[in-house]
């Protein structure tokens, strides 16, 4: 058997069963609404059931090929800015979920590396940090787009802003472990060279700490994206696949949630391929090895 | 002229439930393009004396110059290069990148750096090894690539604490005529800390013996052999001498305990 073939046979085997179950699971869930809403003169029968529930308009459970269907047709019969466009919805919560991780990246590489330099920050930031995510981020998120409304900021911003709050909880930890991953030895080599500081971060501490960012980076961008979903919701519902998922649960559009839930995840996709590309390039560059 | 001079050296550290006293009265002078090994079973403070003249560990009491200097103003004009127990390699950078990195943090510019590193790769036989990372190579390359980096900055002064402990003997062999033949040609001042008698003896013009609890300084030998050395001379009586007169010297010092 080719070696790609046995790598990819597992996976599509599961994608297989998960479509076979999500069939019969649609059946179940839809029929009553749907021989409800039947033509009492049409056929009756299993198989005009079955035909039924696979093709409402309002379906509870949605079947993969409707789903797929509906977004094809948002993307190809709407132009790109029309706000039924999928595509346009997805770009505003890339912008949000892009423009957070580099605040939150940014915010969080610049705190760990504060906290590693300064014992007082380490003693009196980390549990902060830490005491920060302990808050659920559906209560604070509403209220950051309230206070930051009132100072004049609005749309982006906010959004921006609770993404970045989420995101650089694991940078800072990471980071913290990995600017201080450096033996002994190490740092004394750097010490019997007279070092600066600089030195020390630049030419030690940041290289070494590499292989703890983009683990810590994967977990920021799965949290970017969902955080982007979550600071669409109190804005008001106006644009993002967050709004979409929002709008869809108040008119029963499943089919637009399951839209939004799907190209969030493609997003969050698209984002880690970046990350594994820059990972990538690293290794490359170090030889093979992070 | 002498490098190191050491008068009256105390080191105690401040251990949990007693002061441990690291070293005692130590006195130690070291002579330009002298070879000294400091040998003793574990915890005779050789590691300890290594460090201190490095200004790696801090001294109690007593008077410590390297080069005329103290040891903090020696470290920082760059006095010494040193090698530690392990190689301590940067793995993201490869061989040519590691023995610069003194170099970098100089600001040398980039061309002469990379003379510079290949002038010390080929000095200890590395001249084709300039690219591999420091994992695609042996124990002993990695430690003799450490070597070129502690001489990459051309220092008076070159510490090596127990560079070959973790070698097996064949490589430790070979590492032993790498080192010697290096100070054969540069007679670049040496402190070398081992715990092995046939090293220290093949290596030294002088040895320093010491014994622990509290370390100490037991006897100071001078070798007669003659500068330029192979690994046969292991079997001249000369050297067997030498090797039974430290090997007493540690006996007297109950140091086998």
């Amino acid at each position: 058997m080719t070696k790609a073939l046995t790598k990819t046979l597992p996976f599509f085997t599961v994608m297989f069963v998960v479509i076979i179950a999500w069939y019969i699971a649609a059946y179940f869930l839809n029929a009553p609404q749907a021989v409800a809403l039947m033509d009492p003169d049409g056929p009756t029968g299993f198989w005009a059931v079955l035909q039924a529930c696979y093709s409402m308009d309002r379906p509870v459970l949605p079947t993969p090929d409707q789903i797929l269907s509906a977004l094809y047709d948002s993307i190809f019969h709407y132009p790109l800015t029309s706000p039924r466009n999928f595509l346009l919805q997805a770009a505003y919560t890339a912008q949000t979920a892009v423009t957070g991780l580099s605040i939150g990246l940014a915010f969080g590489i610049a705190l760990a590396a504060a906290i590693v330099h300064s014992r007082v920050l380490d003693r009196s930031v980390m549990p902060w940090v830490i005491g920060s995510q302990t808050i659920p981020i559906l209560a604070i998120a509403p209220m950051v787009v309230v206070a930051l409304g009132n100072i004049g900021f609005t749309g982006l911003a906010p959004k921006a802003a609770i993404v970045g709050y989420l995101s650089f909880f694991p940078i800072t930890v990471g980071m913290v472990k990995g600017l201080r991953s450096p033996d002994t030895m190490q740092l004394d080599l750097m010490r019997s060279y007279n070092a600066t500081g600089a030195q020390v971060f630049g030419k030690l501490r940041w290289p070494v700490s590499m292989a703890f960012l983009f683990p810590s980076l994967k977990v920021a961008v799965a949290l970017s994206v969902t955080g982007a979903i979550v600071a669409e919701l109190p804005t008001g519902a106006q644009v993002g696949l967050g709004a979409r998922l929002l709008a869809g649960s108040y008119y029963g559009q499943t089919m637009m949630m399951w839209d939004a839930l799907l190209l969030a995840s493609m997003l969050a996709l698209g984002l880690i391929f970046l990350v594994r590309a820059g990972e990538f390039l690293l290794r490359r560059q170090r030889g093979g090895r992070l | 002229m002498n490098v190191i001079e050491a008068e009256k050296l105390n080191i105690v550290f401040n251990a949990a439930d007693q002061p441990v006293v690291a070293l005692k009265d130590v006195d130690l002078t070291v002579a330009q393009g002298d070879f000294v090994s400091l040998i003793g079973p574990s915890g005779c403070g050789k590691t300890t004396l290594l460090r201190a003249i490095a200004d790696l560990a801090p001294l109690t009491s007593g008077r410590l110059t390297v080069n005329g200097m103290s040891p903090d103003d020696a470290r920082r004009a760059h006095a010494y290069g040193y090698v530690f127990q392990a190689p301590a390699l940067f793995p993201w950078r490869n061989v040519t990148r590691n023995v610069t990195l003194p170099l970098e943090l100089l600001n040398m510019p980039k061309p002469e750096r990379a003379q510079r590193a290949a002038e010390n790769l080929a000095l200890l036989g590395l001249q084709d090894f300039g690219r591999k990372f420091p994992w695609q190579l042996s124990g002993g390359m990695q430690q003799r690539v450490s070597i070129a980096r502690a001489l990459s900055f051309k220092p008076a002064l070159l510490l090596m604490d127990e560079p070959f402990g973790a070698l097996d003997e064949i490589t430790r062999d070979n590492l032993n005529l790498h080192v010697h033949e290096l100070w054969r040609r540069t007679h670049m001042t040496s402190v070398f800390v081992t715990h092995s008698i046939p090293e220290a003896v093949f290596l030294s013009t002088k040895i320093v013996v010491m014994s622990p609890r509290p370390g100490r300084v037991l006897r100071i030998i001078e070798s007669d052999l003659p500068a330029h050395r192979t690994l046969e001379i292991r079997e001249d009586p000369k050297f067997v001498a030498l090797a039974q007169e430290v090997r007493e010297a540690l006996r007297e010092g109950h140091s086998y305990d």
